[in-house]
């Protein structure tokens, strides 16, 4: 590892228990990075997680971390951020802890705009527990609870998001990564609540059911079926079916949960 | 940076063998043998850094002179 970045680390704690070819280390190194990047103040972020092969993140990463329950790292990190707003708040999730089990406080933290961030490292499957489907499951695709393929259509995480209120939106992948550390570095900076989408590979689970080959040849699927925002507004409904768009999708500035409730307490002191 | 500054450290320790930096280096630098990549073609590398970007177990740094042997 870069000597710049071994401070980010608990380096006693590695080699992470990730498969080979898994993505989440992709991704906890471009979250890594972004942070570096920017320059953030290591002792100002507190980094949350949930339940899942995913949400071990934390535990490699040394900042203040908080290791959760299934599904609730959102209703932790709400906490967390309501009584230290001047933390920086990231919150690290997979697919099934965001979507299934956590999918309403997703819902409730996008609605209020608190400012946290959000990276779900969406790999379409429950790796932790052996491959069943999650809600981000593509429709068809097998997994242990869908030994004849899946039935339930696709699912759109930044579509929820966005319609609930979160106010900076991006999708990337584990493929493009100078754009997946960019997209990190705005969704720190956004004051609010802010949601990036990481199309993630679990070669183990996902892939060896759905006959997808290696680490190598998932990452070459993703390659192949990613489109920017910009080329899918030019394809039909048709076109886009099965394709992977990234990019930013939204972006707003708008008010902040944690600030309008100092407002709240200065007016309840009757000093406003 | 030219070219010939140019040095690759792989963490032997570290690495897992999941092949994405062989695959996906865009100069063909890294060969094959039983899986763990082995710099064959340093002088093609163009220092884009993707290998260490994209390698989930953090063991390969792209660099010139600052990273130590
Ligand atoms: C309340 C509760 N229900 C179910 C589980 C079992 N469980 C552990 S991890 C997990 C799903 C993990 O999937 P995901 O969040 O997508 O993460 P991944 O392992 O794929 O990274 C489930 C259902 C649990 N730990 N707690
Ligand atoms: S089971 Fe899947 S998600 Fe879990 S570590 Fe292995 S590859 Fe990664």
């Amino acid at each position: 590892m870069r000597k710049e970045l071994e401070k980010y680390f608990r380096t006693d704690k590695l080699p992470h228990i990730w498969c080979p070819g898994c993505g989440h280390g992709i991704i906890t190194g471009a979250v890594i990075r972004a942070i570096d990047n920017l320059k953030l103040d290591q002792d100002k972020i507190c980094i949350v997680s949930g339940i899942g092969c995913s949400s071990r993140a934390p535990g490699y990463m040394n900042f203040y971390t908080l290791h959760t329950t299934h599904g609730r790292a959102l209703a932790f990190a709400t906490g967390i951020k309501m009584a230290k707003p001047e933390l920086k708040v990231i919150v690290l999730t997979g697919d099934g802890d965001c979507s299934a089990i956590g999918g309403n406080h997703l819902i409730h933290a996008a609605r209020r705009n608190i400012d946290i961030t959000t990276i779900v490292f969406n790999n379409s499957i429950y790796g932790m527990t052996s491959g069943q489907y999650s809600p981000m499951t593509p429709k068809g695709a097998f997994a242990t609870t869908a030994p004849y393929g899946n039935i339930d259509r696709d699912f759109d995480l930044c579509k929820l998001a966005q319609s609930s209120g979160a106010t900076y939106v991006a999708r990337g992948t584990v493929y493009h990564l100078p754009q997946l550390i960019k997209l990190i570095e705005k969704a720190l900076k956004h004051n609010g609540f802010s949601f990036v989408d990481v199309v993630d590979i679990c070669p183990t689970y996902f892939g060896r059911r759905n006959k997808m080959g290696t680490a190598v040849a998932m990452m070459e699927t993703i390659r192949e079926k990613s489109v920017t925002i910009r080329t899918a507004s030019k394809m039909s409904a048709e076109e886009l079916s099965g394709k992977i768009v990234i990019g930013e999708f939204y972006e707003e500035n708008a008010p902040e949960y944690t600030e309008e409730y100092a407002k709240i307490i200065e007016k309840a002191q009757g000093r406003i | 940076m030219t070219a010939k500054n140019i040095r690759i450290l792989i963490d032997e320790k570290a690495c897992k063998k999941c092949g994405l930096c062989i695959a996906f280096c865009p100069k063909k630098v890294f060969i094959s043998e039983n899986g763990k990549p082995v710099i064959a073609n340093l002088s093609a590398c163009i220092d884009c850094k993707l290998c260490e970007l994209r390698c989930p177990d953090y063991a390969i740094i792209v660099g010139g002179e600052e990273i130590e042997q």
